[in-house]
C-alpha cells in the first residue's frame, strides 16, 4: 500500500486532462452516446466496461477525432479539441480490428508513426527494436501481418500505438485475443509502461478481471450512459445500481421491501424471509429495494448457523471451477441463491452433494441495498 | 477418374480454342502465298500418305519471318504499337484512377448506379461508339463547331486522322477495363487503415500516398495489363480515327490479310505479335497469383 495513493479525482484542486462535457453522439436517430460527462486525470488508467454496443468504441473514436460529437464538447488540457485534426492530436489509438497495414512488415508498421513524428531518423530503428522486444516479436520483424497469428497481430498493433509515446493512449480491447498467461504479462507490461512514461490510458475491455487488475478507475456503461465510475474495489463492493452489481462479477439479487429501518440498519422482507442489512442512507418504510449479495460472501453450512441472516435450502447444482465451486441452492420458497466455496479439499471429499439440505448465511455488512 | 475428367474440360477448351488455331496460324506463317483458294501453298493432302506429308513439310520455311526483318515497316509498326499502348495505358490510368476512387468514396447506395454508368457504354456496339467519335472529332464535328462558336479558335483543329484522335478513342474505349479492377480493390479497402494512418500522424494526402496507393496496386496493375495487352493489337480505332501516319501493327495485319491477300505474311506478323505479348501476359499472371496469395 502506498502512503500517498493516486486519487486525483478526489482532489478538488486537480484539473482533469480529458473532459467530456455533456457529449451526445447520434447516428441518424440512434443515440450511441447520451449526454455523457466524464473527467479523466493525467496518468490514470481508465477502464471502460459495458455490454457490446453500449458506445465504448464511439466514445474513444470521438476522443481520437474520427467522430465529431453531435452535442457537447471534449477538452484536452482545457482546450476544446473539436478543431484539432486527428493527426495533430497527441492521442493514439489501438484499433479493435488492429488495422495493421497489410503491405508493410511488422517492423515497418511500428515505424510508421515514428517516421511521421519529429523523431530523428537515426533513432527510429532503435525505437522499433525496443517496441518489438516489449511485445516479444523481435523474430517476426520482417513478416507481413498476414503471416503472423491473431495474438501476434494484436501485439503489433499495441506496439505501433505505443511507439509514438502519446500523451493519451486509447486501447480498444487490446488483449482480447491473447491467452491468459500472455494477457497477464501484457497487463503488467502496460502498467509498467504507464508507470514509466506517465501515459494516460483509456482501455476498453470485456474482461472484468483485466479492468480490476490494471485500472485506477472503472466506468460501467450501458446504452450510451455511464452508470458508475469508481475505483475497482468500490465498483465491486459498492455498486450503485443493480445493473452495475450484475455486470461486474456474480451477484445474487433479491427483490424485497423495507419494513423498518434506521440509518445504520434496516430490515427487508422478501419471499424467503427477512434480511437485516446496512443501507447507505435511511430508507423509508415500504421502499422497494434490491438486495445484492456476492456468492463468495454467502456461507454454506450443514446445520443452522449463528448468523444475522440465515435461510434453509437444498443444493440444486454444483458448478466446479477448479479453485472454487459455485453451489446453486434452492431456498424453501423457491428462489435460487448462489454461494461460492473455495475448494480446499479434493472433489471427492467435498462436504455437500446434490439434494443435500443446507443452510445459507451471511453477515449484516456482507450485502448491499440498492434502490435502482 | 471423375477428377481427371473435370480437369480435362478446361484443357480441352484451351486446346480447341487456343492451341489448334495457333498451330494453324503458325503453319500458315511458314507457307508461301499463292493465287489460289485458299491463297497459300502447301496444303496438307493426306490422300498421298507419308510421302505427301514429307513433301508438305519440306515446303514450309521461315521466309516470311525473314521478310519481316527486311522491311522496316514491320518493326516500326510493332514499336509504334507498343508506344501507343504504353501512353494510352498511362492516360487511362490517370483518368481511371480518380474515377474509381470517386466511386469507392461515394455513398454505398450510389455505388451500384455509378458502376452501371461505367458499364453502360458496353451495351452499344463498339463500332457505333467509334463512329460517334468520328462525328465529334472531325473538322466539321461537334468539338470543332463548339470551339469555333466559343471563339477559342478561328479555324477547325485537325484532330481526326491524327494520333490524338487514336489516343482519345483508346482511352475512351478501354477506360472501364481500368476503372473496374481499381474500383474493386479500393472498395475492399478497410477504412480503418486510413484512420490508423491519420492517427499515426499522416495528413489526408500523405495517408493516401502511404496507404491507399500501395494497397490499390494490385488493381492498378490488373487494369494496366487489361488495357495494354489488347491495345497493342488494336486495329479498329487506329483505322477509323487515325491517319495515314498512324502506324499500328493491327492495321498492318489487316492490310496484309485483306488488301494484299498475303495470308502467310499476315500470320507471321500475328505470331510475332503474340510473342511480344507473351511477356506481359506472363508477368500479368504472376502478379495475379501473388495478389491472390496475399489475400488468402
Ligand atoms: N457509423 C455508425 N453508424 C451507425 N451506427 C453506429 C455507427 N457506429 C456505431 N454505431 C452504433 O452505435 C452503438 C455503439 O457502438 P460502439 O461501436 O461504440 O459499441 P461498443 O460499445 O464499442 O461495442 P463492442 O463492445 O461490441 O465493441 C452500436 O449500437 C452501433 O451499432
Ligand atoms: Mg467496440
Amino acid at each position: 500500500m502506498s502512503t500517498d495513493p493516486f486519487r486525483p479525482w478526489e482532489d478538488p484542486q486537480a484539473t482533469p486532462l480529458i473532459r467530456f462535457e455533456n457529449v451526445t453522439k447520434r447516428f441518424g436517430a440512434f443515440v450511441a452516446v447520451d449526454n455523457l460527462s466524464l473527467d479523466i486525470y493525467e496518468k490514470e488508467f481508465f477502464a471502460l466496461l459495458g455490454a457490446s454496443g453500449c458506445g465504448k468504441t464511439t466514445l474513444m473514436r470521438m476522443l481520437a477525432g474520427f467522430e465529431k460529437p453531435t452535442e457537447g464538447r471534449i477538452t484536452l488540457n482545457g482546450v476544446d479539441i473539436a478543431p484539432i485534426p486527428v493527426n495533430k492530436r497527441d492521442i493514439n489509438m489501438m484499433f479493435q480490428s488492429y488495422a495493421l497495414f497489410p503491405h508493410l512488415t511488422v517492423a515497418d508498421n511500428i515505424a510508421f508513426g515514428l517516421k511521421r513524428s519529429d523523431m530523428p531518423k537515426a533513432e527510429i530503428a532503435g525505437r522499433v527494436d525496443e517496441m518489438l522486444n516489449l511485445v516479444q516479436l523481435s523474430q517476426f520483424a520482417k513478416r507481413k501481418p498476414h503471416q503472423i497469428s491473431g495474438g501476434q497481430r494484436q501485439r503489433v498493433a499495441l506496439a505501433r500505438s505505443l511507439a509514438r509515446n502519446p500523451k493519451v493512449l486509447l486501447l480498444d480491447e487490446p488483449l482480447a485475443a491473447l491467452d491468459k498467461k500472455l494477457r497477464q504479462e501484457t497487463q503488467f507490461e502496460l502498467m509498467d509502461i504507464q508507470g514509466k512514461l506517465g501515459t494516460t490510458f483509456m482501455i476498453v475491455t470485456h474482461d472484468q478481471e483485466e479492468a480490476m487488475t490494471v485500472a485506477s478507475r472503472v466506468a460501467v456503461m450501458n446504452a450510451g450512459v455511464i452508470k458508475q465510475i469508481a475505483t475497482p474495489d468500490a465498483i465491486y463492493e459498492r455498486p450503485n445500481s443493480a445493473y452495475v452489481a450484475d455486470f461486474i462479477g456474480e451477484v445474487n439479487l433479491i427483490d424485497g421491501k423495507v419494513t423498518s429501518g434506521t440509518e445504520k440498519s434496516c430490515k427487508i422482507i422478501w419471499q424467503g424471509g427477512t434480511i437485516t442489512a446496512q443501507p447507505r442512507a435511511k430508507l423509508a418504510k415500504g421502499t422497494e429495494v434490491r438486495y445484492a449479495i456476492r456468492p463468495e460472501k454467502v456461507v454454506i453450512s450443514a446445520s443452522k448457523p449463528e448468523a444475522t441472516n440465515a435461510i434453509k435450502g437444498k443444493v440444486l447444482d454444483i458448478a466446479y471451477l477448479g479453485n472454487i465451486s459455485t453451489y446453486h441452492v434452492e431456498t424453501d420458497s423457491g428462489q435460487i441463491i448462489k454461494a461460492q466455496l473455495t475448494n480446499v479439499r479434493r472433489l471427492s471429499q467435498r462436504s455437500f452433494a446434490w439434494e443435500d439440505p443446507v443452510w445459507l448465511s451471511w453477515t449484516e455488512t456482507a450485502g448491499i441495498v440498492l434502490t435502482e | 477418374m471423375r477428377r481427371a475428367f473435370i480437369i480435362s474440360i478446361p484443357y480441352l477448351w484451351l486446346v480447341a480454342l487456343f492451341l489448334i488455331p495457333f498451330a494453324i496460324v503458325f503453319k500458315l506463317s511458314l507457307s508461301d502465298p499463292a493465287v489460289a483458294i485458299p491463297p497459300y501453298v502447301p496444303t496438307l493432302d493426306l490422300s498421298t500418305g507419308w510421302t505427301g506429308f514429307k513433301d508438305f513439310l519440306s515446303q514450309l520455311d521461315m521466309e516470311n519471318f525473314i521478310w519481316l526483318t527486311e522491311d522496316n515497316l514491320y518493326w516500326k509498326a510493332y514499336l509504334s504499337s507498343v508506344k501507343i499502348a504504353f501512353f494510352s495505358t498511362v492516360f487511362t490510368l490517370l483518368i481511371g484512377f480518380p474515377i474509381a476512387y470517386g466511386m469507392a468514396q461515394a455513398p454505398k447506395e450510389w455505388q451500384a448506379t455509378l458502376m452501371m454508368l461505367i458499364i453502360l457504354p458496353f451495351w452499344t456496339s463498339f463500332l457505333i461508339r467509334v463512329y460517334a467519335w468520328m462525328g465529334i472529332l472531325s473538322n466539321e464535328g461537334f468539338l470543332n463547331q463548339f470551339l469555333l462558336w466559343t471563339g477559342f479558335i478561328s479555324e477547325p483543329l485537325q484532330i481526326i486522322n491524327t494520333n490524338i484522335a487514336v489516343y482519345i478513342g483508346i482511352v475512351y474505349t478501354y477506360l472501364p477495363f481500368m476503372v473496374l479492377p481499381i474500383y474493386a480493390t479500393l472498395e475492399k479497402l478497410d477504412p480503418s487503415y486510413l484512420e490508423a494512418a491519420e492517427d499515426l500522424g499522416c495528413s489526408r494526402t500523405s495517408a493516401f500516398w502511404s496507404v491507399t496507393a500501395p494497397l490499390s496496386k494490385p488493381g492498378v496493375i490488373a487494369g494496366c495489363f487489361l488495357v495494354f495487352i489488347p491495345v497493342v493489337g488494336e486495329f479498329v480505332i487506329p483505322s477509323l480515327l487515325g491517319g495515314s501516319r498512324t502506324l499500328m501493327i493491327g492495321k498492318v495485319l489487316w492490310d496484309e490479310f485483306f488488301s494484299n491477300r498475303d495470308w502467310p505474311v499476315a500470320s507471321a506478323v500475328a505470331v510475332i505479335l503474340l510473342l511480344i505479348l507473351v511477356i506481359p501476359i506472363i508477368l500479368f499472371q504472376k502478379q495475379q497469383e501473388r495478389a491472390q496469395e496475399a489475400e488468402s
